[in-house]
């Protein structure tokens, strides 16, 4: 998974969750959630998927959808208070 | 080779899944020839195992010129290194879908023609709902009747 395999991640919906399972689980599950379309970078990795792509924010916590080709969509969360605080500033709470 | 009375048409990207389903490989080589020939400037893109299953079929580089890992050609479109005027997409996974859905919103602009094919095309088309023209057959092993649709939708029917 690139950079944010070496991360220390959390998997929150297993492979094989589709974009829309990963965005309808971020606005059902966490209060703070913002939205950001494709391209967007996030530990300087560009996200993929169908835009509005939902991310949750718990705390230090981002919850991301993340795409590979052979796998489908995981929901991942990693926790970066810097990194959060960057989504805060640049996504948008609207789709 | 390009008609020189007829000036390149632009640049085709085309966009490769997981190469799990075998159609998609025979495919690519076939449409990267086709375009070529219309005058194309190709370059496909996909995760390293399908780009190295297209080196062993085409080791002269004859059809596919140029190739690409998917994670470094998506960062070169989003910085505006990298544009098409064409991109093909296949798709035979959700993920698949979410490459194409990323194409579009990052080239508004291109052509964008979306292969979906695999065991269970249809439930996969109806979840592309972007601007996009859509090629749509069931294909695991035989590439021939969605060959034909590829040439139909492109104008290269016989």
């Amino acid at each position: 998974m690139g950079c944010i395999e070496n991360l220390k991640y959390e998997m929150i919906l297993p492979l094989g969750a589709s974009f829309r399972e990963c965005r309808e689980y971020v606005e059902k599950h966490f209060v703070e959630f913002w939205y950001v379309d494709p391209g967007y970078k996030l530990f300087d990795e560009y996200i993929i998927g169908l835009p509005p792509i939902a991310l949750g924010i718990e705390g230090a916590k981002i919850v991301f959808p993340y795409t590979k080709p052979c796998h489908g969509t995981y929901l991942l969360a990693i926790e970066d208070g810097d990194e959060a605080d960057r989504v805060r500033r640049t996504a948008r709470k609207k789709k | 080779m390009t008609d020189p009375k007829n000036p390149s048409p632009g640049k085709a990207l085309i966009v490769l899944g997981c190469p799990e389903v075998p159609v998609q490989q025979a495919l690519a080589l076939h449409l990267s020839h086709l375009l070529t020939k219309q005058g194309f400037a190709v370059h496909a893109t996909g995760n390293p195992a399908v780009l190295n299953l297209l080196r062993v079929s085409d080791p002269e580089k004859r059809y596919l010129p140029g190739m690409s890992v998917l994670e470094k050609c998506i960062e070169e479109i989003v910085e505006k290194k990298r544009d098409s005027d064409l991109c093909v997409v296949f798709a035979h996974s959700d993920a698949g879908i979410s490459y194409a859905a990323t194409v579009r919103h990052l080239l508004p602009s291109s052509r964008l023609v979306v292969i979906i094919f695999g065991k269970d095309p249809e439930t996969l088309a109806a979840s592309a709902d972007f601007p996009c023209e859509k090629i749509v057959e069931k294909a695991v092993h035989n590439p021939m009747q969605l060959k034909k649709k590829i040439n139909e939708v492109f104008g290269w029917a016989a």
